[in-house]
């Protein structure tokens, strides 16, 4: 037999059983395309239909001219930016200690921002509601200590949905950067402290910017998981807080409007996808992701 | 109080320095514990009134909710849907990661991007498009829907897991198998499946808490008679607050400890 028509007949049975195995991914790919890629592709088609079925942008024109749409936007960069802001201000400084402590102590720090993190959202968020109501444990405490008379008003409103969202996200921005700062050399920061920087000095001009990167990726994962919640923008924000996605929640629930809510989850869609494109060119997507779930 | 003035880093920071990065720190960790385990004393309060330290002790409000036949209802469909969901996708997910590994073709890359999506797509958006489908496809408020939902955002998990525990194995065991005449499914179980299993075994209770604390699908399309515990407790969250929570929230950080600690336990390959 010629050598050449045995080899291209290997060649065949390789590809097909590749093809075999690519199918293996077949029933998990047809559930999650029938359960969310169509359904969401319609959603995006929907968006540009006006209610009579024909071409329109009358959903995206909505959104600029009714200022309840921009409203919401605006509440939810708001809650988003300070999200963030806080998570960092809170985050660095304990990633920092975590990634200076001699591993056993770490560890066990670890455990206590792993807790939340596989605590149950709403858990969490009755907790809060306990804790921050009128007449909850932290008013409670402050007027017997006489820190304060009249009972502040630490929920329902945008203090509340802060709280609630920083408890969140504060384990997505620690666990990238304490990945990223455990990963910087010691021996640099010896090496600064031995040509004469200050301890200040040795941390602001070599542990600072080696640590940026793990900053930036943690930042932008905790900005574009903000710019999607619901739950506790709805439960601690008392209806006062609307972000996207609670307004697109409302036009189903209350409006039947498909149309502008699809047209209102095309925008966050997008939007999530560009940051998330600049969060992969800062690091790989499993390891964003990887110390998450 | 020596201690203080030691050096506390490379740079020969001493203690003393850095005793308002371990105050700010304590904080930090106190605000992430606190709210997290406060509800569990509270379960046990005998008062209408939320208050802590709790003045009297009771199992009330656990009578409350083990009385109480729409909290019944609603934890069994959570247990259901939560075990459904892991027997559902840790077979589809374990396959699809096996197939898209092995194959190194150029689709299974993007197949393999593509079944990322639903971790990437805002949850909200996910949840309409799956209730617009339902409506169409007669599957809202039941519990085979629910269980399909629920899988499909689970799948992508488990995909992730195995992918893993795949690139830490060496594929060339597979191959020895198949030379000695092993079919490749006879390889897979026989030889692959055994060595990923801690993998597999993660992604199983990933799966299964992924249902358990699923919220915002459930508000869509669990209503009725196959509503979910956590659709009640946000409905009752929004309306007023009920102590009864406290028990339920109990209930779920047992759940979700004990299906850490079995992770750890089954799951971690360094320890298995």
């Amino acid at each position: 037999m010629n050598i050449e028509l045995h080899a291209g007949g290997l060649r065949r049975d390789e590809r097909r059983e590749r093809l075999v195995l690519l199918g293996l991914s077949a029933p998990a790919l047809l559930l999650v395309g029938v359960t969310m890629i169509a359904p969401v592709a319609w959603l995006f088609g929907l968006s540009f239909l006006s209610d009579t079925g024909e071409w329109s942008l009358e959903h995206y024109r909505r959104m600029i001219e009714q200022p309840s749409y921009g409203r919401t936007f605006v509440t939810t960069f708001k809650v988003s930016l300070l999200t963030t802001a806080i998570c960092i201000g809170a985050g660095y400084p304990l990633a920092y200690l975590l990634s200076q402590l001699p591993r056993r102590a770490a560890n066990l720090c670890m455990i206590a921002v792993l807790l939340p993190f596989w605590t149950s959202l709403l858990v969490r968020t009755y907790a809060w509601l306990v804790l921050l109501q009128r007449r909850g444990l932290i008013n409670d405490w402050g007027m017997r200590l006489g820190w304060w008379d009249e009972p502040l008003a630490l929920v329902h409103n945008l203090t509340g949905t802060l709280i609630g969202m920083v408890h969140i996200m504060l384990p997505f921005l620690v666990l990238p950067l304490l990945n990223a700062m455990r990963a910087i050399d010691a021996d640099l920061l010896k090496a600064a402290a031995n040509l004469g920087a200050s301890p200040a000095r040795a941390f602001r001009s070599v542990f600072l910017p080696l640590s940026l990167p793990g900053l930036a990726a943690g930042t932008l994962i905790v900005f574009i998981l903000c710019l999607g919640f619901y739950v506790t923008p709805a439960v601690l924000g008392g209806g006062k807080v609307i972000m996207v996605s609670n307004h697109i929640a409302n036009d189903i629930e209350l409006f039947f409007n498909w149309g502008a809510a699809s047209a209102l989850g095309a925008v966050l869609l997008v939007l999530t996808m560009l940051l998330l494109w600049c969060a992969t060119k800062l690091l790989r997507f499993e390891k964003l992701f990887g110390g998450a779930h | 109080m020596g201690w203080l003035d030691r050096a506390a880093s490379d740079t020969q920071v001493t203690h003393r320095q850095r005793l308002w990065l371990y105050a700010l720190a304590a904080l930090v960790l106190a605000f992430l514990v606190i709210p997290t385990l406060i509800v569990i004393p509270m379960s046990f309060s005998g008062s209408q009134y939320l208050e802590f330290p709790p003045r009297e002790w009771s199992l009330r409000w656990y009578r409350n909710y083990l009385g109480s036949a729409s909290w019944m209802q609603a934890t069994a469909t959570s247990f259901a849907a939560a075990t459904l969901t892991t027997l559902l996708a840790t077979p589809l997910g374990t396959l699809a990661a096996y197939g898209l590994f092995v194959s190194r073709l150029r689709a299974a890359r993007a197949i393999h991007a593509l079944m990322l999506m639903p971790i990437i797509v805002p949850v909200i958006l996910v949840a309409i498009g799956v209730f617009y489908a339902y409506v169409k496809l007669k599957l809202v408020n039941s519990l085979a829907g629910i269980v399909l939902a629920h899988s499909m955002l689970a799948t992508p998990l488990v995909i992730m897991i195995v992918t893993a525990a795949l690139k830490s194995y060496d594929m060339n065991q597979e191959m020895v198998a198949r030379s000695l005449g092993a079919s490749r499914a006879r390889a897979f179980v026989g030889i692959t499946l055994p060595q990923i299993r801690f993998g597999v075994i993660s992604a199983a209770l990933l799966a299964f808490l992924t249902s358990f604390d699923e919220v915002i699908l459930a508000l869509f399309i669990a209503g009725g008679s196959n509503s979910t515990l956590t659709r009640n407790m946000f409905n009752a969250l929004r309306d007023q607050i009920d102590p009864t929570i406290a028990a339920i929230s109990t209930l779920m950080i047992v759940v979700t400890t004990l299906l850490l600690l079995l992770s750890q336990r089954y799951g971690n390959s360094r320890r298995g």
